[in-house]
């Protein structure tokens, strides 16, 4: 450790510099800008040095890797021992089509699978509902029921890959059709491993797919939570998500704030449902966004880690290891691509898998240069794709641990960044937690707050995108785009129409009354949820079933 | 379900004693992308119109009861699922039906190029596309939506 009087020396040095080199200099050469700050408009010094770190125990807030507060990393060897997953997320269009991009891509190199539903299996629609016309297939794979789900994974080992699934309201019904594929496979629940984002906080703070109110729905969690850690053990059972926060305009500190906010709400939960913290909490893990601003978003990953840490140690007195490790899946941020010059985009979506792997990320998804425009083609998927191959095996960033652990400018920054974040969390406790806040409407307001003052930044040209408001140019090199066939729509209506015919009314029926019995009760949802789908009892009928029982929650419709 | 209360409002005039321009801003379909809808609504708001914002997950029937009560000027769309072609023209439709024929329609969002002349057929009057600025909206509101007598 550096002595006072080395510190000392340090800090007069850098004064020194300051009024010696540095002022006479501007006052012939200005910098280039009045101030310079990150993409969340926090101001960045000229320079970092060790006057910034002074009095921070080094081995106390940033340490080694695999060790607490696992500011370095969750694992003793990272990148070394086993590189992150690579995982696209991937669906469009019907079962059939997705299944076979999956195949493609497990062929290309791609190590583990993640869904996109369609929005009305994500709003709890099947498609034949009105409220369906027009979206089947559009943002995601079309699943009504089980029949579906069997045609999704169809030659797909459910106990060598795992699959991530993102689906927040109707979770427990598309992780009920997974199990229920699975033994068909002859793959015991035991043996699946996987994620379902489950993460309906942030559903009401940003994406919007909710379908209940969020009483009802939290109860929902934390069955999923009791079900899991005693049936599906290897399963995550909660990512839960910052990464939609971001997308909805939020700033790195709100992202992690509010994500954090959330998690300590389902730990919450658990332990009111009366499940012990160590027996839920090692399988909750969180998705971040890569956005555009290097050292913003790599202090955000690692502050996230120390804080995570001493939440579950200390506030909740998690005594697993496992239980105060946060893993992370991250994906390259969507707001950021532009649709003009769109081959830029690759550029943008390297440097921003860079910054996740620097930030010590499990997983990875790579945006496509398209997805600006549509959902990606082959060869789109396969540059991203490709664009973390070349992060792995080419440029040497997965061979040391935590690289930028030690900058000057990035422990200030990632102490910054946890400062700032626990004055938010603060106040949202304050509030009464998460829920109380969402009630409130207080984290909608403060992404709502924060996109208009960025979108003011970018008009003023104070914040600038490449080919839009700077370095614009008239001719666009034009790019292939997917399109998705009219006939999906038609054929998987068809489809979800034939699989009601089929199936045995009767047992059908009294599925549905078993649904709506347990959801007034206290028992455990997952095991009837599970019985249901199995009889071909579709998500849109399960959804009404409890639509019934629970209510239904209205955006409130606040800008 | 409806967002939007149900009340006539008041029309409230400029100093002038011209009557403000009113505009619906309007999130039909099922996707739950709505940063460019709230900062359109505001920025239209701070443009000085009255800016009146269903929320999301509206059916095109919501929109143009909606758009009915509050007596609007115009109409503008965000969408970011794909489910444009049916959704826009259905909004369109649904005003002939009930006379609201001069309820200017449009709209932005993830709108492939190809899409656009299709949309402007069935009577969606323009279709911003991502990069779009507040300032190129405003304008177009400014210049194309006058306020009705």
């Amino acid at each position: 450790m550096v002595d006072r009087n080395k510190k000392k020396t340090t800090r007069d040095r850098g004064k020194r510099l300051q009024r010696e080199r540095l002022k006479p200099r501007l006052s012939r050469n200005p910098e280039r800008l009045r101030r310079f700050s990150t993409v969340s408009d926090e101001e960045i010094s000229s320079l970092y040095t060790p006057a910034d770190l002074e009095g921070i125990d080094f081995l106390k807030e940033t340490g080694f890797p695999g060790e607490y507060p696992y500011t370095r990393g969750v694992h003793p060897s990272m990148y070394r021992g086993r590189l992150w997953t690579m995982r696209q997320f991937s669906g469009f269009g019907s079962a059939e089509d997705t299944n076979a991009r999956y195949h493609y891509l497990l062929s290309q190199g791609q190590t583990g699978l993640s869904v996109a539903f369609h929005f009305p299996t994500l709003m709890g629609y099947d498609s034949d509902h009105a409220r369906a016309r027009g979206e089947v297939g559009m943002c995601g794979v079309a699943v009504d029921s089980l029949r579906d789900m069997e045609i999704l994974f169809h030659g797909i080992p459910l106990d060598k890959i795992t699959t991530s699934m993102t689906t927040n309201a109707p979770a427990a019904i598309l992780l009920a059709m997974y199990i229920a594929v699975a033994e068909q496979q002859g793959v015991s629940p035991g043996k699946i491993g996987g994620t379902i984002q489950n993460d309906i906080l942030k559903e009401y703070i940003a994406r919007h797919s909710w379908i209940f109110p969020p009483d009802p729905s939290m109860r929902i969690i934390t069955d999923i939570l009791a079900f899991c850690s005693d049936h599906v053990p290897k399963w995550n059972t909660i990512s839960i998500s910052g990464y939609h926060i971001r997308e909805a305009g939020s700033t790195a500190v709100q992202e992690l704030a509010f994500t954090i906010a959330d998690g300590i709400a389902y730990v919450q939960a658990g332990i009111d449902a009366g499940i012990p913290v160590d027996k839920f909490a090692p399988r909750l893990s969180y998705f971040f966004n890569a956005h555009m601003d290097f050292f913003e978003e790599i202090a955000k990953y690692r502050a996230a880690r120390r804080m995570w840490a001493r939440i579950m140690r200390e506030r909740f007195r998690a005594k697993d290891e496992n239980s105060w490790k946060l893993r992370f899946h991250t994906q390259t941020a969507g707001v950021t691509l532009t649709a003009q010059q769109p081959v830029n985009n690759v550029a943008r979506v390297a440097l921003q898998g860079l910054m996740a792997v620097l930030g010590g990320t499990q997983s990875l998804h790579t945006n496509s240069m398209d997805e600006t425009l549509s959902l990606p083609t082959e060869q789109a998927v396969t540059i991203a794709l490709r664009t973390q191959q070349i992060l792995a095996e080419e440029t040497g960033v997965a061979n040391s641990i935590d690289p930028l652990g030690g900058s000057f400018l990035l422990e200030k920054l990632t102490n910054e960044m946890e400062k700032k974040a626990m004055h938010y969390i603060r106040k949202i406790d304050e509030m009464g937690g998460m829920v109380e806040a969402i009630k409130r409407g207080y984290p909608q307001r403060e992404i709502i707050d924060a996109s208009y003052h960025y979108q003011r930044l970018l008009e003023k040209g104070e914040k600038k995108i490449v080919g839009v408001n700077c370095y614009r140019s008239d001719e666009e090199l034009p790019i292939p785009i997917l399109t998705i066939d009219k006939e999906v729509e038609r054929k998987q209506v068809a489809r979800t129409r034939e699989v009601r015919r089929k199936r045995n009314a009767k047992r059908v029926a009294s599925r549905i009354d078993a649904l709506k019995d347990a959801s007034l009760s206290r028992t455990n949802l997952m095991p009837v949820i599970l019985e249901a789908v199995k009889e071909y009892v579709t998500i849109g009928e399960i959804c009404d079933a409890f639509r019934e029982t629970m209510g239904t929650y209205t955006d409130p419709a606040m800008y | 379900m409806k967002s939007v209360p149900a009340k006539k409002i008041s029309r409230s005039r400029t100093t002038k004693g011209k009557r403000k321009v009113r505009v619906l801003v309007g999130k039909p379909g099922l996707d739950g992308h709505d940063r460019g809808a709230k900062i359109i609504a505001r920025a239209l708001r701070d443009a000085g119109k009255e800016v009146i914002y269903t929320g999301l997950h509206q059916t095109p029937e919501m929109i143009v009861n909606a758009a009915e009560q509050e007596d609007v000027d115009a109409i503008g769309l965000s969408i970011l699922s794909g489910a444009h072609n049916y959704l826009f023209p259905k909004v369109v439709e649904l005003l002939r039906k009930k006379k609201m024929g001069k309820v200017v329609v449009f709209g932005g969002g993830i709108i492939p190029e190809n899409d656009i002349p299709g949309l402007r057929k069935k009577g969606v009057d323009r279709i911003f596309t991502p990069g779009a600025t507040l300032s190129e909206i405003v304008e177009y509101v400014n210049k194309r939506i006058r306020p009705r007598a």
